[in-house]
């Protein structure tokens, strides 16, 4: 349920423009992010047509491929966005940050930071990943030779690709997704998909309303869609006839060439070109909101996947393998799960209006300390222990059980036991909590660490505290169960061959 | 004994004696609600002690564990058995009172026991080096593969028993990067298992000693297409009388009366789109509890053939989703405080005389997957020994009728039976027969 | 002609049924709760004119460049006789086939009517039914028939396969690739909701010449290009679940008669086209004819029916133009306007809406106390 994003989007219909539903801002956005807009071919996996890219608003590059059916052409492509995105990562693989030791593991260092690559939605970020299947297993010797870079870039792609996977990292970032999360508009969260139309809900030019900048985007001519799929009309009526005219022109000369050439990229940059000043839109939209208290460690967790993963390219190896092993694939979902669950209790913590939604479903509850006994201890083991009461009254539902145990974001290392949830109807509840930790040594509590009378204080079922990793047996080990073993990864010819029509 | 007590004997002799044979690495049983599938484990674990084979037991709760605990040392008295459990962990008395139970957090500390049992998670976390030439894995539909994953290491041979009707595990994570791989984290244990291990029998206990003889053929039609299962009783073994006469002839005395003879009914409320806490739905759902009380309804069976009265310990309202669990016992009074409310996931494994469902689908404009998954609905119809009271506002057939089909399809998936459409269906069309109007 | 044919046919107007195809069979399960679409799909009204001339023309189009690969692979993998087809059946699926002979059902000799094609056809497969020889055929260009809505429909599958355990196959060739074994979900369904389609006109037919329901499997074979090349690919697809779901829709379809009874009697989609194919019927009055029968918005329309953007318009306001997760959050409530009013006025709201009050009250609360808290 998210009642309260849906209620902002009612907001947002009477009101004629998105509705906030963050007051602060939970991904990071680069100072010099890559922007990275890419068109396909329509019909074709993953086949590249055409893609804008580059870090600096003001001056894009535009790699084409002129006939798509040619392997050279798409291999020159490659090789051309390598060249710009491996430029741009290299700028990041200098310098060093320490990062302290703790919890049994010791101080190490990593980049001090990372490259950030932009894209417009949730479909370029599938591209992205095509683009990295397809490249990463080219060879660069043999009969289907490709440059170096390019089964590099394959690497650089398919490790944002996975990156992005996870909740909360901003390695590889679609904008709709990041807009999306801070805005409500007043049209359906499938029409949010089109990045013109949830930009001009946002954040309408001169003289519009949201919903007409939205209708207006809805318009092909003016706004072409964002890619990677073309528009169709355009397909038919100009590209067509385009790239006929580029495959007349190989049998002429080269000003033939070069004319029917640039006619294609002239058509091209007017598809993309709309969209390259909507993705400079966006990130400006989202720079302008204060970062959430945690988007920092979600950052440095992206710094270390970072620096680890330019340590792996550097030791060599194979490249990622087309599908999870059982026991990588099991490991995989047991760091997703850590990584979304923490990630979502540091939204919530960072941002009241995402704990609103929380406290809506039940989840959380928040309200002002009636009473507290400070000094309480707990004489029923062997040692005495320090376990304060505190009564919480709150207007919010409480569906928790008695013995649930409760985190408050104002006291992360403090945990809070429900003991009894006494509920009036049409009065608020009152919980009484008994909590332990981070009070200090000793019998007595640290001041300011236990609650007290008159101050509001929120409780929240989940929290981003550290979770153990689950063990897993090696690859090696991999259970009768589960198929055994799997078989060693052995570069197959097939590849790096290609067939086409 | 009864010829239906010989085809379940049979069927239980059928796979004790796959596992004695040795010819299988592995033995899958199906089992039906109320199957007898405890009483499976204890006996595969008696055999394998008799035959002085150590075996592990995995179950996925605690107090499944417990349960498995206390009927086996019930069963086998002098046989040594092993809880392991994590540390801050107290099994209950009834676990603790046999002397012959040892109860310890660390393998080591159980080195005499012929069997030890735990939950998954306690076998996933166990840092001894130790296994078992045997494993019995129970609710093993419900394990998640990669739990199973991180266990098998620890046996060479298992029974894996479930129940393939019941709710599916899911992940909190949306992604499909394993769909269509044989080894997909997220299926269950035993689905993963037999695709790499096709050869592997599965058996399927075919007795229901739970469900009164008309909620079997409606489970069974609807939640288990290939492969039925019939009720241990006849018509007529169980039965509900109503002791003492209605004082209204309301809806609800109408819906007792039905339920009480036929062993379903369906209270139907007005057709409205509402909250999922429907004020109306969930206080019907205690107003038919108190009325059953009320009326006196005692029970006969064949544990009971004298009568004993349903009491409220004896009742349970389910529901799809928390929330309408606090609804449902906010209208419940002081005298229905025994009476069990719960979600369908925390209701699986339990058992009571009379069941009150809050059909998922009730006031709902448009269903989603989750409020069509066949499992939920197994689970809400499937608790009961005597009688099973529906509740939903009227439009569930409209709206199951009205549903667009635009789920995706992935290759490399083995289809999944029942359709969640199909089952709802088919439970809608067997209890419009049972259908009392509140208004 | 039937009543349900006259009135149906009245409210289409002069032009003729607009033919259906697989597609169109597959796409009627998307919506099947909305009665306009129902009565425009069971009349076979042009809905993409019909749209444009009530002023919400439609945003669909095929790029030439997809329709180009897919013939191309569909040419590729029928080529020599099926050749790679058959390669990939035997290797792939590891089917056994010793012979197998090509029958292309398209030649049968001049410009033959679909009625003469599909006699063949019928005639073709009758005889391999019949005949007890497990002998492989690969029958291309088939064409079938199945009853839509009353009206027969010709369906042409890409490829039926032959006999293998006495069983007909249909084989379903797609151009979207098949990549370590994944695809995209929705063109996956889409293809099986198709060859489900196949599926039910093949045993119509076969049904018709006696044979029993198992005579056509429901295990499809779906081939693909693998990967980024051109290389086939086979799959098996297991329909069953699309089988029942387009069963279900074409019964549906056949009980338009209770719908029928609900609209104005002198209801008619006639555009009154002129001898140039210009509509002149005044776009307000189509709108309004359009409008008298109910429709059932949700913004998946926006991908799979014509008529969307029309209905898009209409629904402005409601929150089923919010999408259905959205208007359920609202706790059902049908306006945006009411869940407004419901969530910002104090005092006793109507009994009917006292849930959903609560709710959007808290709601409005807790979000107010929100952006307060943040500045």
């Amino acid at each position: 349920m998210s009642t309260l994003t849906s209620l902002a989007r009612a907001e947002a219909v009477e009101r004629g423009i998105a509705q906030p539903v963050c007051t602060v801002r939970h991904v990071h956005i680069a100072d010099r992010p890559l922007v990275f807009v890419p068109l396909a071919m329509a019909g074709e996996a993953g086949a590249p047509l055409a893609a804008m890219v580059g870090d600096d608003p003001r001056s894009p590059r535009l790699l084409a491929v002129a006939q798509p059916r040619n392997r050279d052409q798409r291999f020159a492509f490659a090789a051309g966005l390598a060249a710009v995105l491996l430029r741009y990562i290299e700028g990041f693989l200098t310098g060093q940050e320490t990062v302290p030791g703790g919890r049994g593991r010791e101080a190490r260092t990593r980049f001090p930071d990372a490259p950030q690559i932009l894209v417009p939605n949730r479909a370029a970020t599938g591209f992205t990943r095509l683009l990295g299947r397809s490249t990463r297993f080219r060879r660069t010797e043999g009969e289907y030779a490709v440059l170096p870079a390019v089964p590099l870039l394959g690497r650089w792609l398919t490790f944002l690709a996975e990156r992005a996977e996870y909740p909360g990292s901003s390695l590889l970032l679609a904008a709709t997704d990041a807009l999306s999360r801070h805005w409500a508009t007043g049209q359906s969260p499938v029409e949010d998909l089109n990045l013109a139309a949830l930009l001009g809900w946002i954040d309408p030019p001169e003289g519009l309303t949201g919903p007409q900048a939205a209708a207006a985007a809805e318009d092909p001519l003016t706004w072409p869609p964002a890619g990677p799929a073309t528009d169709p009309t355009f397909d038919n009526e100009v590209l067509g006839r385009l790239i006929a005219a580029c495959d007349r022109a190989e049998a002429g000369d080269d000003r033939a060439r070069q004319r029917a050439r640039s006619a294609l990229e002239d058509a091209l940059t007017s598809q993309l070109m709309p969209t390259w000043g909507l993705m400079w839109q966006a990130a400006g939209l989202l720079r302008g909101l204060p970062p959430g208290a945690h988007v920092a460690t979600r950052w440095a967790a992206d710094k270390d996947a970072f620096t680890w993963y330019a340590e792996q390219l550097r030791d060599g190896g194979p490249p990622q393998p087309r599908r999870d092993t059982a026991v990588s694939a099991a490991r995989r979902l047991a760091r997703l799960e850590r990584v979304q669950a923490a990630c979502g209790a540091q939204r919530a913590f960072d941002d009241p209006l995402v704990m609103a939604e929380h406290r809506l479903a039940g989840e959380a509850f928040a309200g002002r300390v009636v009473a507290a006994e400070p000094g309480r201890q707990d004489c029923s083991g062997t040692r005495r222990k320090l376990r304060p009461h505190i009564t919480v009254e709150t207007a919010d539902p409480v569906l928790m059980e008695p013995g649930t145990v409760l985190t408050s974001p104002g006291r992360p290392r403090q945990q809070a036991r429900i003991v009894s949830v006494s509920v009036t109807a049409g009065r608020p509840s009152r919980v009484l909590l008994e909590l332990s930790g981070g009070m200090g040594r000793g019998l007595t509590a640290a001041p300011g660490s236990v609650p007290e009378p008159g101050e509001v204080t929120c409780y929240a079922t989940f929290s981003d505290g550290f979770q153990p990793i689950p063990a897993f047996p090696d690859p090696a080990d991999t259970p009768w169960t589960h198929g055994g073993p799997p078989p060693q990864y052995v570069p197959a010819d097939e590849d790096a061959r290609e067939e086409w029509s | 004994m009864t010829p239906v007590g010989r085809l379940a004997e049979q069927a239980v002799r059928g796979v004790l004696a796959d596992l004695g044979s040795g010819c299988h690495r592995g033995v899958v049983v199906d089992s039906p609600p109320g199957a007898g599938k405890s009483a499976l484990v204890v006996r595969a674990a008696a055999d394998l002690a008799a035959a002085g084979e150590r075996a592990m037991i995995v179950a996925q709760t605690n107090e499944q564990v417990d349960d498995l605990t206390d009927r086996l040392a019930g069963a086998q008295p002098g046989l040594p058995i092993g809880r392991l459990c994590a540390q801050d962990y107290l099994p209950p008395p009834r676990v603790t009172e046999h002397a012959q139970v040892s109860v310890a957090s660390r393998v080591a500390d159980l080195a005499g026991c012929l069997v030890t049992l735990g939950t998954a998670a306690k076998w996933a976390v166990l840092a001894d080096d130790v296994s078992w030439p045997w494993a019995i894995v129970d609710e093993a539909y419900q394990m998640r593969s990669d739990l199973l994953l991180r266990i098998a290491g620890r046996f060479e041979r298992a029974l894996f028993v479930g129940d393939p009707g019941q709710l599916d595990p899911f992940s909190t994570v949306d992604i499909d990067r394993w769909v269509g791989l044989t080894w997909d984290p997220m299926q269950s244990a035993v689905a993963v298992l037999l695709r790499h291990n096709p050869d592997i029998p599965v058996h399927r206990l075919p007795v229901s000693w739970r469900l009164p003889e008309p909620a079997a053929v409606v489970v069974a039609d609807a939640f288990y297409p290939f492969g039925g299962f019939q009720a241990g009783t006849g018509p007529g073994d169980r039965r509900l009388e109503l002791s003492t006469r209605a004082l209204r002839e309301d809806p609800a005395d109408e819906a007792v009366a039905a339920a009480a003879a036929s062993g379903w009914a369906l209270y139907e409320l007005p057709p409205r789109h509402t909250l999922r806490t429907d004020a109306e739905a969930a206080s019907a759902c205690g107003a038919l509890a108190t009325r059953i009380l009320q009326r006196g309804c005692v029970s006969y069976s064949e544990r009971n053939p004298a009568g004993t009265p349903v009491t409220a310990s004896r009742i349970a309202i389910g529901t799809a989703h928390r929330d309408q669990v606090k609804a449902v016992r906010a209208g419940l009074g002081g005298a229905l405080a025994d009476v069990t409310v719960d979600t369908a996931n925390r209701l699986q494994g339990r058992e009571f005389d009379v069941a009150i469902v809050l059909h998922p689908l009730s006031g709902r404009r448009d269903a989603t997957a989750f409020h069509l998954e066949a499992g939920r609905l197994c689970v809400l119809t499937s608790r009961h020994r005597h009688a099973c009271i529906v509740v939903a506002r009227a439009g569930i057939p409209e709206l199951l009728d009205a549903h667009p089909s635009t789920e995706p399809v992935h290759l490399n998936v083995p289809a999944k039976f029942p359709d969640g459409w199909e089952a709802n269906q088919a439970v809608m069309a067997h209890l419009a027969p049972w259908r009392v109007r509140a208004s | 002609m039937t009543d349900t044919e006259a009135r149906l046919s009245r409210i289409r107007g002069s032009v003729p049924a607009r033919n259906h195809d697989a597609r169109t069979i597959a796409a009627l399960t998307s919506n099947p709760g909305c009665a306009r679409r129902a009565i425009m799909d069971a009349a076979g009204i042009d809905k993409p004119r019909l749209a444009s001339c009530a002023g919400f023309p439609a945003p669909f189009g095929q790029s030439q460049f997809a329709i180009a690969r897919g013939n191309a692979f569909e040419a590729q993998v029928k080529a020599n006789g099926c050749a790679e087809l058959l390669r990939l059946l035997r290797d792939q699926l590891g089917l056994p086939m010793p012979e197998v002979s090509y029958d292309d059902l398209e030649e049968v000799g001049g410009n033959p009517s679909r009625e003469l094609r599909h006699a063949r056809t019928r005639g073709l497969l009758a005889r391999a039914a019949a005949s007890g020889v497990d002998a492989g055929t690969l029958f291309d260009h088939p064409l079938l028939r199945l009853e839509v809505g009353g009206r027969p429909v010709y369906l042409e599958p890409d490829l039926i396969a032959f006999r293998l355990h006495g069983r007909f196959h249909v084989v379903e060739m797609k151009s979207f690739a098949v990549i370590d074994g994944q695809a995209d979900g929705d063109k996956v369904a889409a293809a099986a909701t198709q060859s489900a389609v196949y599926v039910l006109a093949l045993r119509e037919m076969l049904a018709d010449l006696g044979a029993g329901p198992d005579a056509v499997a429901h295990d499809v074979f779906l081939i693909c290009p693998e990967n980024f090349s051109n290389r086939p690919t086979a799959t098996v697809l297991d329909v069953r679940k699309q089988l029942t779901v387009v069963r279900r829709q074409l019964s549906r379809l056949a009980r338009i008669d209770s719908l029928m009874a609900q609209l104005p009697a002198d209801l008619s989609f006639d555009l009154d086209l002129d001898p140039s194919g210009v509509p002149r019927r005044p776009p307000a009055d189509v709108a309004a004819a359009v409008r008298s029968v109910q429709a059932r918005y949700a913004p998946e329309c926006l991908a799979s029916c014509e008529m969307c953007f029309f209905c898009r318009d209409e629904a402005r306001g409601s929150t089923s133009a919010l999408g259905r997760a959205v208007r359920d959050d609202l706790g059902g409530v049908e306006y945006v306007a009411t869940v407004l009013r419901l969530a910002r006025e104090p005092g006793v709201p109507p009994a009917e809406q006292a849930e959903a009050a609560e709710l959007l009250r808290a709601a409005a609360r807790l979000r107010r106390e929100a952006l307060v808290e943040a500045i």
